[in-house]
């Protein structure tokens, strides 16, 4: 002790002690001053960014799907609408034993056994407190089995969901589109965020043309979300604003078609391949659109198995195929009217000239001979006997006259080589063949010159030429309409879901087809009027209350030999010839025009004629249910 | 005639009935003020950080008693025999620390606390204490500035259980257990070279000691750096609480309104990140609030220990009040992302009864090296 006393200076101690103590106020208030500057950069220079990261962190948004656009025919009659589709939802944490509940829900078969494993991976995969569907498309007898023992499995229930719903099934499905689960494809074309909580888009058709209409906007609502990211109604005594919008369902969709006309077609079609499209010639409405085989979309929307759609690939008629805009066909005779227009444009002919047919056509300088497709000899006919019979020997010893350029030029304003312009996808343009088209067309210089037998094959519809069943009706309604042409629609309005206002849309005319003379039509109009009465199509009018004008037509799908004949029966089907038809009615003002292609049909008169009756008679006659306008 | 000097302008003023119970109970009036503020305003905030969980705030209540109960306890013990117990509860807090690491040796896992049935505590905490009683005991005598012998000794009384204690592992309480003792030997004037020297092994100290650092350790340092790196992980913490402190401006979102912590996205937002609450509910203007009073105590703390002529006392007196800033500036620090997180928790506001009565019980001991001022030496 006596040591340290002696050494000990207090003085200096103190002095030591207390210069310390400055120091460390110093050193305090520094800390202070940092720390405060750190606060300050926090909450007031960096504020904003921050308050905008705590509003992302606590809420989340949550989607709310718009409903889809209805589509309904001309009279307001429903084509496509939402239906519920009760699916089951498991909640993972509210389940005490996951296995033991799958297992119980395979016993009363409601989910496939062979799959728990791959449902209790997909349910592990996702988070505790949301609901995973583990079953689609559940039955009302399933829902009702679930039902009776819900008790049991606590954590899984029956929740509903809107799918899309086509109630006459395959009717005018090629017309219509379906919607399906959105694919890879469509995400790199469509705006991401405004399909949030969508999960199903248009798919061709009108679904897929109108897609945008359709779809409407989707709403949202801001949930709040833990750091769990559970949502939570209210946490304690914090409650803060929340925003929400309202989905804005898709528009309806008006369509042109006419649901009884377009059910006689499909009845009248049913069975066979092929496609009907009828017309309004003084708008450009597409009355019928018909394309069979179809399939039911409404499959589509509640999730096709991949058997299934191999099954819809892979059958040998094509179900897949939308044939009246797809398919494409030698129109065979059906385009004789337009010859004949071109004929008595360039003066090659004149109404009342007489020419001999004797059943065979001798191309001059040539020892090559056409013959008669069936009819035999016609003997001495004129213009309009040509057409109501359709001789071909008249329209070959015509188109050789005329000229392939001058067949050519005549017949493209009335759409032939383009696509008509309907407002869906997916058209194809056909061939209208022409010395320049086959100079592009082959690649090595023999084949590119043309020959005059193709011009004289040319006149009656067979050889290079193709075309699509829409644009066959296409061109009779031009000729219904004498020369006025429409771009077809498929849609004519469109219906706000609330107000039920209709926005119509009018009808896009084209250029008119304005280089035949008016008389000519009336010639034209007699000849394919005597289709009916006296010709080829004789007995389809009979008992008609209105005149029809129209033209038979047999597509070669098979060459015989020069010196065969053709006999229908030696022929395999589908090497039969394509029937087709082409009508207007009634003659004197024309309500509608249409096309009809029975592939295989055979002779044009025999199969497409009466389907086309059938749809005629479905538009034009008086009907017994009152119409019901949107 | 120093005694002199301090009691003459005391007699002269207006003694009133609180001053003459708080003389009584050796309690210094501003300190009590300053201390039950801080404690009120954290309750406060307490209800609200912990999701409205009254049984919390009346627990916290509870260990405010008890911090006050040590708090005035301690006050009425004269300093010589603080002094003479220094060697005793350092022996004590010694024994149980050894005791929690074998114990959490054998349980294979982190171990700090010590339950005996009817209440749990970490022995770290006795050392918060006893470190600076001890190292205060043992310079008291010492002349200072202290020699190299003495600076040994006064080493090994502070590594000791700072390493124990980071063995636990408990980085947090072992840095402040270091602090603590560590300021008790700056006070006493250790030369500023040395200061400089240790500073520079401190240097290669942390290059070696990163090897020994334990993984999550690592990353706390890592992510202190750089905590954008690793946003879920063990960045999480101190993105989340700046987000909570930005968000919350100059004037806050109001009590019991802050998204950050009632949504539970702030973690420990009721005991170390409890700063983080309040900058969000109350904004700078709070935070500025609290930190003001806290400086208000500390600097109080300050004033007293400048009063103070014994050397054991001086020590001891400046090491406890500087220590409970060095607490404020690493939780705040921590809080606003300008230290790494090493789990130090808020003084008097963070939920939590053993840091709640080591620190009231730490002023205890201020206020009675103080008020029996007059008796040391007698």
């Amino acid at each position: 002790m006596a040591r340290t006393v002696n050494i000990k200076d207090y003085h200096r101690e103190q002095r030591l002690f207390l210069r310390r103590m400055v120091v460390a106020s110093i050193l305090i208030g520094l800390c202070a001053i940092t720390l405060w500057t750190r606060l300050g950069l926090l909450q007031i220079a960096r504020h904003d960014y921050y308050l905008e990261l705590s509003q992302g962190n606590r809420a989340r948004l949550e989607p709310i799907p718009a409903n889809r656009g209805l589509i309904l025919d001309r009279n307001g009659k429903v084509l496509a609408e939402n239906l519920a589709a009760y699916q089951l939802e498991l909640v993972r944490e509210q389940v005490p034993d996951l296995t033991a509940t799958l297992q119980g829900l395979a016993a009363l078969q409601l989910i496939p056994r062979d799959e728990i494993e791959d449902i209790r991976r997909l349910v592990r995969s996702r988070r505790g407190f949301e609901g995973v569907p583990i079953r689609l498309r559940m039955s009302e007898e399933e829902i009702a089995r679930f039902a009776v023992h819900r008790h049991q499995f606590p954590g899984v229930d029956i929740r509903t969901r809107l799918t899309r719903y086509y109630p006459n099934g395959a009717l005018a499905v090629h017309a219509l589109g379906y919607v399906a689960a959105i694919g890879e494809q469509d995400l790199t074309h469509i705006d991401r965020s405004a399909y949030a909580g969508t999960t199903l888009i248009g798919k061709l058709g009108v679904e897929s043309a109108r897609e945008k209409e359709l779809h409407g906007t989707n709403g949202f609502r801001e949930v709040l979300v833990n750091a769990q990211g559970r949502s939570v109604q209210k946490q304690g005594g914090f409650a803060p604003d929340l925003r929400s919008r309202a989905p804005k369902a898709g528009s309806d969709l008006i369509l042109s078609l006419d649901l009884v006309a377009q059910q006689a077609a499909e009845e009248a079609l049913r069975g066979r391949r092929g496609a009907v499209v009828a017309l309004d010639p003084d708008n450009g409405d597409v009355l019928v659109f018909v394309s069979q085989p179809g399939f039911d979309p409404s499959l589509f929307g509640r999730g096709l198995t991949r058997a299934e759609y191999r099954n819809l690939e892979t059958d040998a008629n094509r179900p897949l195929l939308n044939r009246a805009l797809r398919g494409t066909y030698p129109p065979g005779s059906t385009v004789k009217p337009v010859i004949a227009l071109a004929g008595l444009k360039y003066g090659a002919v004149k109404p009342d000239d007489h020419r001999f047919c004797a059943g065979v056509y001798n191309l001059p300088g040539s020892s090559r001979l056409f013959r008669e497709g069936r009819s035999g000899r016609h003997g001495s006919v004129d213009l309009q006997d040509a057409i109501a019979h359709s001789c071909d020997v008249y329209f070959y010893a015509l188109a050789n006259t005329l000229g392939v350029d001058h067949i050519a030029e005549f017949l493209e304003p009335f759409g032939y080589g383009k696509p008509t312009g309907i407002d869906i996808s997916g058209e194809q343009s056909g061939i209208l063949p022409s010395k320049e088209w086959k100079k592009h067309r082959f690649k090595r210089p023999a084949d590119q010159i043309w020959f005059p037998g193709e011009t004289v094959n040319f006149g009656v519809g067979q050889g290079y030429m193709t075309v699509t069943p829409m644009q066959q009706a296409h061109m009779v309604s031009v000729i219904a309409a004498r020369g006025k042409s429409f771009k077809p629609r498929l849609v004519t309005g469109l219906r706000d879901p609330e107000t039920k206002q209709a926005t119509v849309i009018p009808p896009q005319r084209e250029r008119d087809v304005d280089h035949v003379r008016p008389e000519d039509w009336e010639t034209v109009f007699e000849g394919m009027k005597g289709t009916i009465t006296r010709g080829t199509g004789r007995g389809m009018g009979t008992g008609a209350s209105y005149t029809i004008a129209g033209k038979t037509g047999t597509a070669q799908v098979f060459t015989v030999a020069q010196n065969a004949k053709y006999v229908e029966k030696d022929v395999s089907e589908l090497l039969r010839d394509h029937s087709w038809f082409v009508a207007f009615a009634p003659a004197e003002a024309p309500r509608i025009a249409l096309a009809v292609l029975v592939e295989n049909g055979g002779f044009g008169a025999a199969a497409a004629g009466p389907i086309a009756r059938k749809v005629l008679d479905a538009y034009l006659l008086p009907r017994n249910t009152p119409e019901v306008k949107p | 005639m120093i005694y002199e000097q301090v009691s003459a302008p005391s007699a002269r003023r207006t003694i009133t009935g609180a001053t003459r119970v708080l003389m009584a109970l050796k309690l210094d009036g501003p300190l009590m003020v300053g201390l039950s503020l801080i404690s009120v305003y954290g309750l406060i905030v307490l209800y609200s950080a912990s999701g409205q969980d009254v049984g919390k705030v009346l627990r916290a209540i509870i260990h405010l008693g008890l911090g006050t109960t040590a708090m005035l306890t301690l006050a009425q013990v004269k300093p010589t025999t603080l002094r003479n117990a220094a060697p005793w509860l350092y022996l004590l807090g010694l024994v149980l620390l050894i005791v929690v690491d074998v114990t959490g040796y054998i349980g294979k896992g982190a171990q700090r606390w010590l339950d005996l049935g009817f209440i749990r505590f970490q022995p770290s905490e006795i050392m918060k204490l006893a470190v600076p009683m001890l190292c205060a005991w043992y310079l008291h005598e010492r002349p200072l500035p202290p020699g190299p012998l003495t600076l040994a000794v006064v080493a090994a009384i502070i590594v000791i259980p700072a390493g124990l204690t980071a063995m636990q592992p408990d980085l947090g309480t072992a840095i402040l257990i270091t602090i603590g003792g560590g300021l008790v030997v700056v006070m006493a004037g250790l030369s500023v070279y040395i200061l400089l020297g240790m500073a520079a092994v401190a240097g290669v100290g942390a290059w070696y000691g990163w090897s020994l650092l334990h993984d999550y350790q690592r990353q706390r340092v890592l992510t202190f750096i750089d905590p954008q790196n690793d946003p879920l992980g063990a960045g999480y913490h101190i993105i989340q609480s700046q987000i909570a402190i930005g968000s919350g401006g100059v004037f806050g979102k109001g009590w019991m309104n802050g998204s950050q912590s009632q949504l539970e996205y702030l973690p420990e937002r009721h005991t170390d990140f409890i700063f983080a609450v309040i900058g969000e509910e109350f904004g700078l203007l709070g935070l500025v609030l609290l930190v003001l009073l806290y400086l208000f105590v500390v600097g109080r703390a300050m004033y007293l220990t400048t009063q103070m002529q014994d050397t054991f006392a001086r020590l001891l007196a400046a090491s406890l009040g500087l220590t409970f800033f060095v607490y404020v500036f690493i939780n705040t620090g921590m809080v606003s992302g300008l230290l790494p997180v090493v789990g130090v928790p808020l003084p008097l506001v963070s939920y939590g009864g053993t840091s709640m009565v080591t620190l009231l019980a730490g002023f205890g001991i201020l206020m009675a090296l103080y008020s029996h001022r007059k008796l040391v030496g007698s």
